[in-house]
């Protein structure tokens, strides 16, 4: 009854509604109606289009696929440049049958000399096969690397350590296991490819300043805490990052950890600091760049570092604060993800650990060579020296070719040259998708057994080569 | 243009295709095909693995009672987790000197990890100290706390292992691979200090990649240090935006965080669904892309044997559907080479596909091979492409000698180059050990997914505390086994998962199969309401 009473009631106050309101109120509540129909109707019909079962076919007949991969022209160095190494990696190395002086792999510290390593890392054979046959989570942790993550926190001097089966994907599985889609992440621009792919993972904002600036990095958060103050709300849940190298493999370069921390704490950043060159190679006992520059290791959010370089294994680490570095054994990708690193390697890392703890004089040498060939290859006639002195990693540029083309043929030439001549170096290899393409260099890397001689002697074929070839 | 060509010659078959229900194709059509298509004698060997395939797999339902009490029971596990957080506080680091920072957390997340996972965090990361082989050596660890620590008690547990990735049994400590892995030690060291491209390539690399394109049948491979990164590190290189990938929804994660760097545009299709993939495949041609251009290219990705699923993808069915509509395949092989197959060259050789049908073979060292490492192998040019722009060819380590030489070995027995018939017996005594295990689990009436001749046996026990009650029964019965739960699985279909190997013994099993069938009944697992078959099991 009441029903019947009301509606045309309705409709007349509706009518009387509709008349008085002004024409624009209509006009805009008539435009948002349409918008949300057009938006329904829009994303029933992917795209606004919607095809018969006809139109269909006649896209796929005609729809032409890419080749999988582009081909590769034969002359490409990468299919080029094929030096086989022979016998084991020391103070010299066997490049295509020719022994070598090793100025060119990552075992800074020369750790070949001690037969403990390979006897232990046999032994561990004996024990536990090559493989572990698993990830972490499902039987693939072996009490070797609880030893090893215990032992790498004890020198380190933090609370723990987490072990990765792979450098690269260490760093690189770190990064997007703390930065998210919202966050803002501050780096060098001259980092590593591996932090640049974990930077990409994360998805996070990333703002690069310029190589170890620390005025550009300042402005940069300046802009940012402008920015922040215009939408505080958002702000309040942005973490914020500052990702920087102990030593850049790049560069060669040391970043100024101590201006760093301070604007770390000014800006309210985490620190991640990448040590992949500076671990075991400076400061007095080998614990990197927070001991070289006396900066407290709690400052630092978390370090990472490889075991491929100065430890001379396969695998990567992590080492902080429990609360942050626990967090990567559920959430760091390859950690979860990928077979535990084989048992062998581990102890082959917790050996050197031993040398390392037990001999620190190894890592005075290191330094001490490391200068020697800084004041050495300062003088070449066709090539400029960059990077600390301390640096184990060294980087010769060509003085009068900026093309990177040009620059990388004429380099890779000078190091096949060297390597006729027994000198092992390299033309560092990077690919074209760096986000800030290096200036092509040779890498010179120190081992600490050289000797004086042996860099004058390296320094002899480099200039040699380098004078009739650049 | 060769593409071009490929796919005017298809167009025939490929009307029929999107037509007929189930993809199945009328005489009529596989006569005309026959005609038109010079893969011919593909297509009908397909339909015949259609109608076999299909019946050997099963993913047979929860009962409706099951499944409300699995919901129920997770709730309740929240909830007294949400009740528990209000009383106690957690026995947890809290981050130091970083007042006024935006927790570095997200709260659900940690919520989970303290108040749900917690409970049978037990169940996971437990140390080994010893060979992953047939049996293994558990490092005996207890917790005070409920789970907030961990403390050794200096005992271990001998148990037998059905938890690691051994299908052919090469984790050993002793034999050939071992014996040969140690003496490339003495010769080459632990590790080569360099990347490929710059001078960490030592003969061991060059025969092994030469090895592996072997051992496929395909023009070449390359071969990198860990299996995770070979997924990681090549998808971005192979794909750009614009690339079109139709991915299986149970890719493993270092799949999806490939793609993830790649850029490419992800559409995701049913578990092993032939039809919802070509749905995915037939949409996307027709619309294209967001911004109205065609794809570049379209690839997809599937795995040979799902890790979680113990499925074992219908590669023939795929490799029409990539040949009709021009797409790319990238199989990922890491649980399947070596455990699949006659010859142990995964799927491929299981359904008799031709390896060089598939554009991109991905695979693993780490599980059958006792390794680590993988490789990706096909044509020349691809391989090609791989060794200039591959991000782990550039930057990343080369692989330790002696984890290469443990899979030359090891490989070399597989293809019997050995001299002797020690591959072919792993691989069948695998092969039996996975029908025997499985139909001995259908006749115990417990659910298990997944293809009949998958080593990898998921067993569904639903209820997310049964997954714990599971693992550590069987531990105190001296079995380690491996369960997943949420997040790994969807909530509703906890598990715990068999891998077989070949290191197995019918004893061993046997006493697995009755312990199983004994805590069945008392933890209430014999969900299955299948026909049981009433005779004995041959081995």
């Amino acid at each position: 009854m009441l029903q019947a009473e009301s509606s045309p009631y309705i409709f007349s106050v509706l009518y009387d509604i509709i008349f008085q309101a002004p024409t624009y109120v209509i006009f805009l509540e008539l435009s948002l109606l349409l918008l949300v129909i057009w938006i329904i109707i829009h994303k029933q019909s992917n795209g606004g289009k919607h095809l018969t079962q006809k139109q269909k076919e006649e896209i796929i007949k005609n729809w032409v696929s890419e080749p999988l991969v582009a081909e590769i022209d034969e002359n490409h160095p990468a299919l080029q440049n094929n030096h086989i190494v022979d016998g084991p990696i020391g103070k010299f190395i066997t490049v295509d049958g020719i022994k070598c002086l090793n100025m060119a792999t990552h075992n800074y510290l020369g750790l070949e000399e001690y037969p403990k390593i390979k006897e232990n890392a046999i032994n561990c054979i004996h024990k536990y096969g090559v493989g572990s046959c698993g990830p972490r989570g499902f039987y693939g942790t072996v009490d070797v690397h609880l030893e090893l993550e215990e032992r790498l926190a004890k020198f380190m001097d933090q609370e723990e350590a987490v072990v990765y089966s792979y450098a690269f994907s260490t760093v690189a599985s770190a990064i997007p296991a703390y930065c998210k889609r919202t966050d803002i992440i501050f780096a060098d621009e001259c980092i590593n490819f591996a932090i640049q792919k974990g930077i990409d993972a994360s998805r996070s904002k990333v703002v690069y300043f310029k190589h170890n600036d620390m005025r550009d990095l300042e402005k940069k958060l300046q802009e940012q805490a402008k920015a922040d103050q215009k939408n505080p709300k958002k702000a309040a849940k942005t973490r914020r990052f500052l990702i920087v190298e102990g030593i850049y493999m790049n560069t060669g370069e040391m970043c100024p950890l101590r201006e760093l921390v301070e604007l770390r704490a000014k800006y309210k950043l985490r620190l991640f600091l990448d040590e992949t060159v500076s671990f075991g190679t400076i400061g007095k006992s080998g614990h990197g760049i927070t001991e070289l520059l006396c900066v407290d290791i709690k400052e630092v959010d978390l370090i990472s570092a490889s075991l491929e370089n100065a430890v001379e294994s396969i695998g990567g680490f992590c080492v902080g604060s429990h609360f942050i570095v626990e967090h990567q054994r559920l959430s760091g990708l390859g950690y979860c993800f990928s077979a535990s690193q084989p048992p062998l390697l581990t102890q082959a890392a917790i050996s050197a650990l031993d040398i390392f703890e037990q001999e620190p004089r190894i890592f005075e040498q290191l330094n001490d060579v490391a200068e020697k060939v800084d004041e050495q290859f300062r003088y070449f006639t066709k090539l400029e020296l960059k990077g600390h002195p301390l640096s184990p990693v060294k980087h010769l540029y060509l003085k009068h070719v900026d093309d990177l083309e040009e620059s990388e043929k004429i380099l890779r030439k000078i190091a096949d040259e060297c390597m006729k001549k027994g000198l092992a170096v390299v033309a560092a290899e990077y690919l074209p998708i760096e986000k800030f393409p290096p200036k092509r260099s040779l890498r010179i890397t120190v081992n600490r057994l050289l000797t004086a001689d042996d860099i004058s002697n390296a320094y002899k074929i480099i200039e040699e080569v380098s004078k009739s070839i650049a | 243009m060769k593409n071009r060509k490929f796919v005017n010659s298809d167009i025939e078959p490929k009307k029929n295709g999107i037509h007929h229900t189930n993809g199945y194709r009328s005489s009529e059509n596989i006569i005309k095909s026959k005609l038109t298509n010079e893969h011919q004698d593909n297509n009908v060997a397909t339909d015949k693995y259609k109608s076999i395939h299909d019946s050997k797999e099963s993913f047979e339902e929860a009962p409706l009672i099951t499944a409300c009490l699995t919901y129920f029971g997770f709730y309740l596990l929240m909830i007294i987790g949400y009740i528990n957080q209000l009383f106690f506080e957690p026995k947890v680091a809290t981050e130091k000197n970083r007042d006024g920072y935006v927790p570095l957390f997200d709260s659900f997340e940690r919520f989970y990890l303290r108040y749900v996972y917690r409970r049978v965090k037990d169940c996971w990361n437990r140390p080994i100290c010893s060979c992953p082989a047939d049996t293994l050596v558990l490092k005996d660890r207890i917790t005070p706390d409920f789970g907030w620590s961990f403390e050794f008690t200096g005992t271990t547990t001998k148990c037998l292992n059905l938890g690691s990735y051994n299908y052919l049994g090469f984790a050993q400590t002793s034999g050939p691979c071992a014996e040969d892995s140690i003496k490339s030690i003495e010769k080459y060291g632990i590790a080569t200090c360099n990347a490929r491209r710059e001078l960490g390539t030592n003969a061991l690399h060059i025969e092994l990649e030469e090895l592996t394109a072997k051992f496929f049948g395909v023009e070449d491979a390359i071969v990198f240090g860990m299996g995770f990164a070979t997924n990681a590190l090549n998808l971005p290189s192979l794909l750009s935006p614009g690339c079109l990938v139709v991915s299986d929804e149970k890719n493993h994660a270092s799949i999806i965080l490939g793609l993830r760097l790649s850029g490419a545009t992800i559409k995701v299709y049913k578990h092993n669904n032939v039809k919802h993939m070509e749905k995915v495949i037939v949409d996307s041609i027709a619309y294209g892309q967001k911004n109205g251009k065609p794809w570049k290219k379209i690839l997809i990705i599937l795995e040979g044997v799902f890790s979680m699923e113990g499925s074992i993808v219908k590669l023939p069915q795929i490799v029409e559907i990539k040949k009709k509509y021009g797409a790319y395949i990238y199989l990922d092989e890491a649980h399947s080479i070596g455990a699949t197959g006659s010859h142990g060259r995964g799927v491929t050789d299981f359904y008799g596909v031709d390896p060089k049908d598939i554009d991109i073979l991905m695979g693993t060292f780490t599980k059958s091979f006792g390794s680590a490492g993988g490789y990706i192998a096909g044509s020349k040019s691809l391989i090609n492409f791989l060794r200039a722009n591959s991000h782990a060819h550039c930057y990343a380590s080369s692989m330790a000698p002696a984890v290469t030489q443990q899979i030359l070995t090891s490989m070399k027995i597989i293809m019997g180059l050995d001299g002797t018939n020690e591959g072919k017996k792993r691989i069948d005594q695998l092969a039996r050990n996975t029908r025997y295990f499985r139909k001995r689990l259908a006749q115990i009436g417990v659910i298990t997914y997944g293809h009949e001749d998958s080593p990898v046996v998921p067993m569904l026990v639903y209820l997310f505390s049964k997954i714990g009650a599971v693992v550590r029964t069987l531990t105190t019965r001296n079995i380690a086994v491996v369960g997943a739960g949420f997040p790994a699985t969807p909530i509703m279909e906890g598990r715990i998962r068999f891998c077989l190997s070949a290191a197995h013994s019918k004893d061993q099993l046997d006493y697995a199969l009755s312990v199983i069938d004994e805590i069945g009944d008392k933890l209430g697992l014999k969900y299955s309401r299948k026909p049981k078959d009433p005779n004995p099991i041959e081995y």
